[in-house]
């Protein structure tokens, strides 16, 4: 087996020493927040006025935890902890309601994001002489630029095709002989499925490796797309929060993702309590940034549900093992590898004069992309008697749809009454895509 | 001059179409003429009848998406070249027809169609002009 490490040294270091690393990083991260108006605000009702009160690790529990809510609540500069002439990225997602969430990173704190990137990509065994095709969005969404950096730093040949346009993807492909995707699996899957129709083999192309991410998928999805691509596929986590992809990744051997802990201190709790649960057992991921000042993050609960490996892993690293996201705590949606929820579509839809009591949002699979319907039923007083008007509402939805998740869902309209009421527990989400 | 068109919307669900004519039936309301405009996901039906604001009530009780819509019925000579000979003259007078059907009965030797038209009252005063007979509510409810 080919290991190679970025930085031998963090990635192979002993348990104790991590620990200690986390604990400077910790203190040093309690100085940054201390100069957010959020954490400024928090940290003292918990007895936390400066780096000095952290002793052990374990004071970190006495800070509350950081809710995707508080980051909505602060936005946009609550949690900023320096001057925006500090500042040289942000990137924001979307929220649950229309307002949106932002990172900001510092020229230092990019340069940490982009090492741990540089870390994840060196782990799967990619190097100089691979070729990336980067098939995530660029922009606002941290998936794109991140890998885009970290590539670039590992000095992989970078092509940034971001998404969409299948059809010049594998000219791509086939011209400039990628051989590692970034990408998400639902999309790749897709792509298998046009090859023909493009005239191209899988054998016409140079592909060796996948870094799969954005949503979550099965070891069976894995599967699939290693057999018919002949390639491997690398499974990656992150989040915006955190800076995107690269918070955790497998390495060669494939068996679920190394959290690097010099950077991220991850917890695993009891979504309902709060409180930890025991090793290897599941429950919801919480991270604190070691290594974002800008704006710092600490136990944000990312509602990813996940267990820790606590097995060493055979390529000598001593970072933990995230296992793959097994589900949600709360009722995000992820339609290929975009994240909504049905809160942001309620509230664009309800606003709709035309549109009537009830909606209801259907989510399947349409061969190996994720298909968003988007019901609804329409105001019998705002009827005009012309199909035309009914053609243009349902393109107006659409739009107004797009505008909040960013993605077109198809809109169907139904008579009054014949979607489940809102009175009780109506089933809001129908989602029928096979479970992990 | 101008007579009452019901506008119903129906989501595509088998017997939709069934359900309306007989909660006519049932309520004593004779269809006269009728036309369905399908799209994949809905359709809209468009009747006129008998008892056009009995009708309305009957739907709105019934909690179907119905709208009373203007339109204007034709008596059409039954020979060849009848319609053509009308649509020319709207067509030369650049009137505007959305959507147009026929009756399910004939009046003697005429058809009935029903026009649907962007400007009902321009179009009116048009074929008034050229003596072009159009149906009375009246007649329409004796039928
Ligand atoms: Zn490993």
């Amino acid at each position: 087996m080919d290991i190679r490490y970025w930085n031998k040294d963090v990635e192979t270091a002993d348990v104790q020493k991590i620990r200690h690393l986390q604990l400077q990083r910790l203190k040093s991260i309690i100085a940054s927040a201390l100069k957010t108006p959020f954490y400024s605000r928090r940290l003292p009702s918990v007895g936390i006025n400066s780096p000095d009160d952290i002793k052990t690790l374990d004071d970190l529990r006495r800070i509350p935890f950081t809710m995707k809510d508080d980051l909505r609540q602060n936005y946009p500069k609550g949690l900023l902890s320096v001057d925006t002439s500090e500042v040289v990225r942000i990137h924001t997602s979307s929220g649950t309601t229309g307002i949106p969430t932002v990172i900001y990173l510092s020229a230092k704190d990019l340069d940490a994001a982009t090492d741990i990137m540089a870390r994840s990509i060196t782990a799967t065994g990619a190097g100089r002489t691979d070729i990336l095709q980067n098939m995530m969005s660029y922009g606002l969404f941290t998936g794109g630029l991140c890998m885009h950096y970290g590539a670039e730093r590992v000095g992989l040949m970078v092509i940034p095709a971001a998404g969409g346009n299948t059809k010049r993807q594998v000219s791509l492909m086939n011209d400039f002989r990628t051989t590692v995707l970034h990408i998400t699996p639902s999309y790749l899957l897709h792509i298998h499925s046009k090859l023909a129709e493009y005239g191209v083999k899988v054998g016409d192309l140079a592909l060796k490796k996948a870094f799969i991410g954005a949503e979550p998928h099965s070891e069976g999805t894995r599967r699939k797309i290693e057999e018919l691509f002949k390639i491997d596929a690398y499974n990656s986590y992150g989040l915006s929060e955190m800076n995107g992809p690269g918070v955790a990744f497998e390495c060669v051997y494939k068996n679920d993702l190394h959290l690097w802990e010099d950077a991220y201190i991850v917890e695993i709790i009891n979504p309902k309590t709060g409180q930890l649960v025991p090793d290897g057992q599941e429950g919801e991921v919480v991270l604190t940034n070691l290594i974002r000042h800008a704006m710092p993050l600490m136990r944000y609960r990312t509602r990813d549900l996940a267990f820790l490996h606590i097995e060493p892993c055979k390529c000598g690293r001593t970072h933990r093992r995230l296992s793959r996201i097994l589900g949600r705590s709360d009722d995000m949606l992820i339609i290929n590898g975009v994240n909504m929820f049905p809160s942001q579509i309620e509230e664009v839809v309800m606003k709709i004069p035309e549109v009537g009591n009830n909606y209801q949002i259907c989510v399947e699979k349409d061969g190996a992309l994720d298909r968003l319907i988007v019901k609804v039923e329409l105001y019998s007083k705002m009827f005009l008697g012309e199909a035309k008007q009914i053609d243009n509402l349902k393109s107006k939805i659409g739009e107004e749809l797009k505008a909040s998740i960013t993605i077109k869902p198809a809109i169907e309209l139904h008579e009054p009454g014949s979607l489940p009421a809102f009175e009780g527990k109506a089933v809001r989400v129908v989602d029928t895509r096979p479970k992990l | 001059m101008k007579i009452k068109q019901i506008s119903i919307f129906l989501e595509n669900r088998k017997g939709r179409l069934y359900d309306v004519c007989s909660l006519l039936g049932k309520n004593d309301i004779n269809i006269r003429a009728l036309n369905v405009a399908e799209t994949e996901s809905f359709g809209i039906l468009r009747i006129v009848v008998n008892k056009p604001d009995v009708a309305i009530k009957v739907f709105k009780d019934a909690d179907i998406v119905a709208k009373i819509t203007d339109v204007i019925a034709i008596e059409v000579d039954d020979r060849p070249g009848g319609l053509a000979d009308i649509l020319k003259v709207l067509a030369d007078e650049d009137v505007n027809i959305e959507y147009m059907y026929g009756f399910v009965e004939k009046s003697s030797d005429r058809a009935l169609m029903v026009f649907r038209f962007d400007d009902v009252d321009k179009a009116a005063a048009i074929l008034k002009k050229h003596n072009i007979r159009i149906v009375t509510e009246q007649s329409v409810r004796e039928l």
